[in-house]
């Protein structure tokens, strides 16, 4: 459903990603990894139409993101990034009911909706009252996946979404993530920096180095044929494997 | 109570909904101020101006009152800027008649040297004006000095200045600019020195204190015997005649016969020596000028001329009036600029090109001086008052809200504009729902700066008959009275504080408390 052809941007002439072509695989995890600068973040960018692709398209199912029909298909997308998004002067509540408020769901229907998602992420009523000056980064997480959920988008896509968290609380939320993902079968796109993350979540891993795709696949297959010296390198760097950590 | 912020509620309703009590509050106000303002209706009134200085208030009111005992309905426009602005006042309808010199209007208004009445009338004609009425007196420019510096230099004449450059020349403003004034006079008697210029009634001050030695007079200044200066002798004769006379629309004897009629036979009535003395009576003994004017008519001298104290000043009969007036200078400009600028900010931020022009052009209206913006604006809008005094303070408005609108807005954290746009808030609800309220703070600090410098600049509207504190500034200025500039000046800074305050408290209610410091 969700799928990028041939798709390449510069910078002043400085090419930030080569011309890149993947079908993301539907309700499953993908994740996004390389080191700073490699084009990843951009990506994601692209496919949300928060940038205009110089060459190929991003498409979702038959459909080509244009700039014209970019905030309808937004609609089929949540997007959450490294500090949650949200907007300091409405609640959290608020925030999550932004959309549904603009497009007119009825006062029960959403509601329920945010009941129902805030049971999911574990977040309780009286957080949902609170500004998000007033919440902690893991809390504004949940509440920025909760807003990215709230219009039950088929995409999910998230640029270091645990990024800033402290240790022990990105591990309670890896897990739930995971489960969360699993349980409503999205399909979604995770950009990270970490190895670790990108093959706990995802069953496919893109590779990216200095704006080009190096490899996909498993971490197994990563590890098993590396496709340049680099990949086994930058997976070794982050001790990501039990096996090379050893050597 | 659980009060939600003003864009909170334009996010749920998705219309304009603002708090009604602020609304009801501000409207009433306004009301108050016009009716203040405004008045009662009259049929056909005779205006009567006058000029910023104490005997131009003099003749004005003595014109006044001489066609207010014929029955005619009569408003005297005290005090207005200086000859532009009287002349384009007159042109323009704002006012009738008042009290000018045959030297000024040749020279200033119609530029030419002849200051005999039938050239100066074949000039005004065209413009639909007419001068009349040689009420007596010759009010001559002159240079002055203390009279021990002339001794001590030996200086009798304007030439004798010429040898002595080193000497301090104090000047009024409309004397430094002004045809018949310092350019012609410097040139003709070749003075080496550069003048400061101050406020006439203030020069007086300055010389006694020591900080000018020269400063220009009036003839019939009060002050002259009182100060002991040496007027020094035109040798060159390069002022011309300044007669006291009236200049007026050619439509008024015709529009109040009998009150024109009165005020033609004060012709010849008042002698140098008199004006003087009552030049005197007002700056020298505080009398008031209905109480000066009301003596030299005789008859009816019911106005107690004695000096009244600072709280009197203050708390004078026409203090509602007053503040009634100043309350609308500021907040219906301000109202009116607030509408225009936001929409420009919203505009400048969004577009950097049309962000610099805009930016410049506010930025431009910013440094016309005062007193230009209100010379251009009476020709422009064809009358004096409060419409031209509210079109300079709009415009004035306008900078501090629209840098700020663009400032908010463009120093919205780009993640927050980008989470919006990734959401897919069109651009319209992205402006309503999320720039906007984020950039409250700051706009409305736009506001409370405008709302904060237009008490103080709308003091400027007295100069062109707009009233407002200003009308105390300016008559206690013309007459160096401290008292009465305090009485203008206090209420003023008062009202200045009190909109601080108010936008402060105002502030509550705008700015969401996401967004404000604490909890």
């Amino acid at each position: 459903m969700l799928a990028v052809e041939n798709i390449s941007k510069s910078f002043d002439d400085e090419a930030v990603l080569q011309p890149v072509s993947h079908v993301f695989r539907e309700g499953e995890t993908t994740a996004v990894v390389g080191p700073s600068g490699c084009g990843k973040t951009t990506l994601l960018r692209l496919l949300l139409g928060l940038l205009q692709t110089d060459t190929g398209a991003v498409k979702f199912g038959s459909e080509k993101l244009t700039r014209e029909n970019a905030a309808r298909l937004r609609l089929r997308v949540g997007y959450i990034i490294q500090q949650g998004g949200l907007f300091p002067h409405l609640t959290a509540r608020e925030n999550v009911s932004l959309m549904a408020d603009y497009l007119g769901q009825s006062r029960e229907v959403v509601s329920a909706r945010i009941d129902e998602l805030a049971a999911l992420v574990h977040i309780s009523a009286d957080m949902l009252s609170r500004f998000p000056k007033n919440l902690s980064g893991g809390q504004r997480q949940r509440i920025a996946l909760m807003r990215a959920l709230m219009l039950d988008p088929p995409v999910l896509l998230m640029d270091e979404p645990l990024g800033a968290l402290d240790p022990m609380i990105r591990f309670d939320l890896q897990h739930e993530l995971k489960a969360i993902f699993a349980r409503l079968n999205k399909t979604v796109v995770l950009v990270t920096h970490d190895m670790h993350e990108a093959a706990y979540f995802a069953s496919e891993i893109l590779l990216m180095r200095g704006g080009s795709l190096v490899q996909r696949g498993s971490l197994d297959a990563l590890l098993d044929s590396p496709a340049e010296a680099f990949v086994t390198d930058f997976i070794r760097a982050q001790r990501a494997d039990p096996r090379l950590a050893q050597q | 109570m659980h009060t939600r912020s003003l864009p909170a509620r334009l996010c749920r309703d998705s219309r304009l909904e603002v708090p009604g009590a602020c609304i009801g509050m501000a409207v009433a106000v306004l009301v108050w101020a016009a009716v203040c303002v405004a008045g009662p209706a009259r049929a056909d009134e005779l205006k009567v101006g006058s000029k910023r200085f104490t005997e131009s208030y003099i003749l004005g009111e003595i014109v006044a009152q001489t066609a207010a005992r014929e029955g005619a309905a009569v408003v005297h426009r005290r005090g207005m800027g200086n000859t532009a602005i009287l002349f384009e006042a007159l042109k323009a309808g704002g006012i009738d008649v008042y009290p000018d010199y045959t030297g000024t209007i040749a020279r200033q208004m119609l530029r030419t040297d002849a200051t005999d009445l039938e050239t100066l009338n074949k000039g005004l004609s065209e413009f639909g004006l007419g001068v009349a009425t040689k009420l007596g007196f010759n009010n001559t420019y002159a240079l002055a000095l203390p009279e021990e510096t002339a001794q001590r230099l030996g200086i009798t004449t304007v030439s004798g200045l010429s040898g002595h450059p080193d000497l301090r020349f104090g000047l009024g403003h409309e004397f430094m600019e002004r045809n018949d004034g310092w350019p012609g006079l410097r040139q003709l008697y070749g003075l080496p020195h550069t003048p400061s210029g101050l406020d006439h009634g203030l020069a007086y001050e300055a010389i006694a204190a020591g900080q000018i030695d020269v400063m220009d007079i009036y003839a019939t200044d009060a002050k002259i015997s009182r100060y002991a200066l040496r007027v020094l002798e035109d040798d060159l004769r390069y002022f011309p005649e300044y007669d006291a006379v009236l200049v007026y629309r050619l439509d008024v004897p015709q529009r109040f016969p009998r009150a024109w009629q009165a005020i033609t036979g004060l012709r010849s009535r008042i002698d140098a020596k008199t004006m003087v003395a009552m030049n005197a009576r007002a700056e020298l003994d505080g009398v008031d000028f209905t109480g000066i004017a009301a003596g030299f008519l005789g008859g009816a001298a019911t106005v107690n001329g004695r000096a009244s104290t600072f709280l009197d000043k203050l708390a004078g009969p026409d203090f509602w009036r007053l503040t009634g007036q100043h309350l609308l200078l500021v907040f219906a400009s301000l109202a009116a600029a607030v509408v225009v600028a936001i929409p420009l900010g919203v505009w400048a931020a969004r577009s950097e090109a049309a962000g610099q022009v805009i930016l410049s052009i506010v930025g431009l209206i910013q440094t016309i001086p005062a007193l230009a913006m209100l010379v251009f604006l009476i020709p422009l809008l064809g009358r004096i008052g409060m419409v031209p005094a509210l079109v300079a303070l709009f415009l004035y408005s306008l900078l501090p809200v629209v840098r700020n609108t663009h400032s908010g807005l463009a120093d919205i954290d780009p993640s927050l504009r980008e989470s919006a746009l990734a959401l897919g808030l069109p651009a319209t609800a992205r402006l309503w729902r999320i720039e906007l309220p984020l950039a409250a703070r700051s706009i409305l600090s736009g506001i409370k700066t405008s709302a904060v410098i237009n008490v103080g600049t709308a003091t400027i509207a007295a100069f062109i008959g707009a009233g407002g504190y200003g009308e105390r500034l300016v008559t206690g200025l013309a007459l160096n009275d401290h008292a009465l500039l305090l009485a203008g000046a206090i209420p003023a800074a008062a009202l200045a504080l009190l909109v601080q305050w108010s936008f402060d408290l105002a502030e509550r209610g705008v700015v969401a408390d996401g967004l404000r410091q604490g909890q």
